[in-house]
């Protein structure tokens, strides 16, 4: 199904190098994503997890353009991503919305404000009752009062400033949204409610979404894909449900098997695999495989060469070298 | 049989500028040895500063207002700072949230375990030491040797975390209570400490009073969950009871809300409305404003706590009303007014 699809964002081997001062006159370069490929259908939700530091927001973000890329090719509906001018028509297009709702609304405007900020700055609103007329819009989409319009965001709490962060991404029309990590910051109640309202614009207004978050139980409810990074790299990418259910890279198996089920009988049953030690410095990744130093069944040759992300039937990519004997 | 820890009614507020905040409002609980319980609930429900208020570390502005705090039968409320600091450490310990902010910067990790241990024990700096090492090698961490001698800087986050457990467990305190803490941590380092801290506890056989608004944390290491709601316990029980047989109309909410591999595809069912404001408590069940099945009593008055069975209670009319249907309750049970409310209402 999802190849009939025509396909809205595609990422060919994008890399994110910062440079980081490790001396006086040295430089090392840190590569927070690493020759990272793949393709979001028009429509589609593709959930993107991983442990903090593994290039997940930086991801999001460069697709974006936040980040100036260091290699690699960025298109959106088939055209490449690369002049200052299609940048300005592109961010039209695309959009973000923020962790932490706390830090991302300007707490020197007022709610109306903070809304219209993308209509005045692409001058879609005319007059000021057009202005005005979409910022109420927009805010009923996101399920907030037009009595809110005229507050400030220290008087809203977390789930209500989350909802002002969504309406804002929404201002321009967009047809494509960044998450990036929307609803940690949340309580799970309020949690529930905006993964919930994320799915109805879904439907409403035909949106894809790039839904960023470490949260499992949460990405697997929300995407019809998902993709999972470690160290920069991506390991594996597939249906939701095949990845819930089938994991094939050791690194998908010990994240997925390490998630808290709230459920004490199966927690009581549940094996986990816990893995050894901590994820290396990216700084100082390891050679080959960057997962190989804490993977049991890392050998010889996955210190020599990075493994390929291939395709193993139905979608399902994995970036292993021993994915065939291990599964 | 005396209870380890026993908290009867306690009540704690906040005087601010705008008011007094009752951040918890007569809670009441037992904790026997070697047992797990778990304290969830959302943000400014109350879980943390019931913890805090057990161990008398609570802001300048807080103040435990009433109820009791035993400790095998020792009175803590108004005890003196002297009697608390021998309490602190050596009969309870807290580890915290957030790894990065609990340890001193200026100091080497193994200082600050030596201190705590020096503080509370006879040891000399040299005893010290040599515990601290064995407290780091018990939590799991690598060469003990080399990891005293750095800063808190050159550990990663779980690495922290395992040495604020070391220093915690260094005087073998009879109650652990962890504050969130593994929220901060990413899920495989999450699952490698609360292993760690599921076998120190076999080990070692304290209590521990697990706190946290993840649901999937305590199910994995509870034996008894407390569900806390806007200062109060709504519900208390078994964590079987709780997460098989919710009574309360919270709890329940809370379980439907989470996404399970069944809800994909599928609308979650939120809970309703926004968080309740502390400082302008409603009149009757602090939950019925986003309770969907509130009935007309849940609003003027607050509700009693019910027993369901012997391992489980629940405060909720609800449950009340069931009880009164079942004959488990009798009307006279119930203070005049309200009985008249729930019954006519």
């Amino acid at each position: 199904m999802a190849d009939e699809k025509k396909t809205l964002v595609k990422v060919e081997h994008l890399k994110e190098y910062f440079n980081i001062k490790t001396g006086m006159f040295k430089s090392t370069p840190l590569k927070a994503v690493d020759d990272v490929s793949f393709e979001i259908k028009k429509g589609e939700t593709l959930g993107l997890v991983g442990e903090s530091g593994c290039g997940k927001t930086t991801v999001g973000r460069t697709i974006l353009r936040l980040y100036e890329p260091t290699d690699g090719k960025i298109f959106y509906d088939g055209v490449e991503i690369k002049s200052k001018a299609s940048l300005k028509e592109f961010r039209k297009k695309a959009t973000m919305v923020f962790q932490d709702p706390y830090s991302s609304l300007n707490p020197r405007m007022t709610v109306t404000d903070i809304i219209a900020e993308p209509l005045d700055i692409h001058k879609l609103c005319k007059t000021k009752e057009e202005r005005k007329a979409r910022v109420l819009e927009l805010m009923d989409y996101v399920g907030l009062n037009s009595e809110h319009a005229v507050r400030y965001a220290h008087e809203f709490s977390g789930g209500q400033r989350q909802r002002i962060g969504i309406a804002r991404s929404l201002a321009v029309n967009p047809e494509f949204i960044v998450c990036d990590e929307p609803v940690s910051a949340l309580d799970v109640s309020i949690q529930a409610q905006v993964i919930n309202m994320f799915d109805e614009l879904q439907d409403r207004l035909g949106l894809t979404y790039l839904f960023i978050a470490h949260d499992l139980l949460v990405v697997r409810h929300i995407s019809d894909r998902i993709a999972v990074m470690y160290l920069g790299r991506m390991v594996e990418m597939g249906e939701a449900q095949e990845i819930y259910n089938h994991p094939m890279h050791p690194y998908s198996k010990s994240l997925l098997s390490a998630v808290p089920v709230p459920d004490p009988k199966i927690a009581r049953a549940n094996k986990r695999i816990v893995l050894e030690g901590d994820i290396p410095s990216p700084l100082n990744a390891p050679s080959g495989c960057p997962f190989r130093t804490r993977c049991r069944y890392a050998t010889e040759a996955c210190a020599e060469s990075m493994p390929d992300f291939n395709d193993v039937g139905g979608g399902h990519f994995v970036a292993c070298h021993r994915v065939a004997e291990i599964n | 049989m005396d209870h380890l820890l026993e908290v009867n009614h306690l009540k704690t507020s906040f005087f601010t500028n705008a008011g007094e905040v009752k951040a918890v409002n007569d809670v009441s609980f037992t904790l026997d040895r070697g047992k797990v319980l778990g304290i969830v609930g959302e943000s400014g429900s109350g879980k943390s500063v019931t913890a805090y208020s057990i161990m008398q570390i609570l802001a300048p502005t807080g103040k435990i207002v009433g109820g009791s705090v035993l400790l095998d039968g020792e009175e803590l409320v108004g005890a003196s700072e002297k009697k608390m600091k021998e309490v602190r450490g050596n009969k309870i310990s807290i580890i915290f949230q957030d790894p990065m902010t609990s340890m001193n910067p200026t100091y080497t990790v193994g200082h600050q375990l030596e201190e705590a241990i020096m503080l509370h024990t006879n040891r000399n700096r040299e005893q010290a030491k040599a515990r601290a090492i064995e407290m780091l090698r018990l939590c799991n961490v690598n060469e003990p040797e080399k990891r005293v001698k750095q800063y808190p800087h050159e550990h990663s986050g779980g690495m922290r975390q395992r040495c604020m457990i070391a220093m915690a467990l260094a005087c073998e305190p009879d109650i652990l209570i962890a504050d969130e803490p593994t929220t901060a941590l990413d899920v495989t380092i999450q699952a490698q400490i609360l292993e760690l801290m599921k076998s120190l506890q076999e080990e070692l056989g304290m209590a521990i009073i697990m706190i946290t608004h993840d649901l999937g944390v305590v199910a994995q290491l509870c034996d008894e969950v407390i569900v806390m709601y806007a200062g109060g316990i709504c519900e208390h029980g078994t964590a079987d009871e709780i997460y098989y047989n919710p009574k309360h109309e919270y709890t329940k909410g809370l379980m439907r809300s989470i996404p399970t591999a069944d809800t994909a595809g599928h609308k979650l069912q939120p809970i309703e409305g926004t968080p309740i404001d502390l400082l302008n408590m409603p009149k009757g069940c602090p939950f019925a404003p986003r309770c969907e099945n509130a009935l007309k009593v849940c609003i003027t008055h607050a509700p009693c706590k019910v027993r369901i069975n012997e391992n489980h209670t629940s405060s909720c009319w609800m449950c009340i009303k069931e009880g009164l249907e079942a004959g488990t309750m009798k009307p006279e049970d119930l203070p005049e007014d309200a009985r008249e409310v729930l019954i006519n209402g």
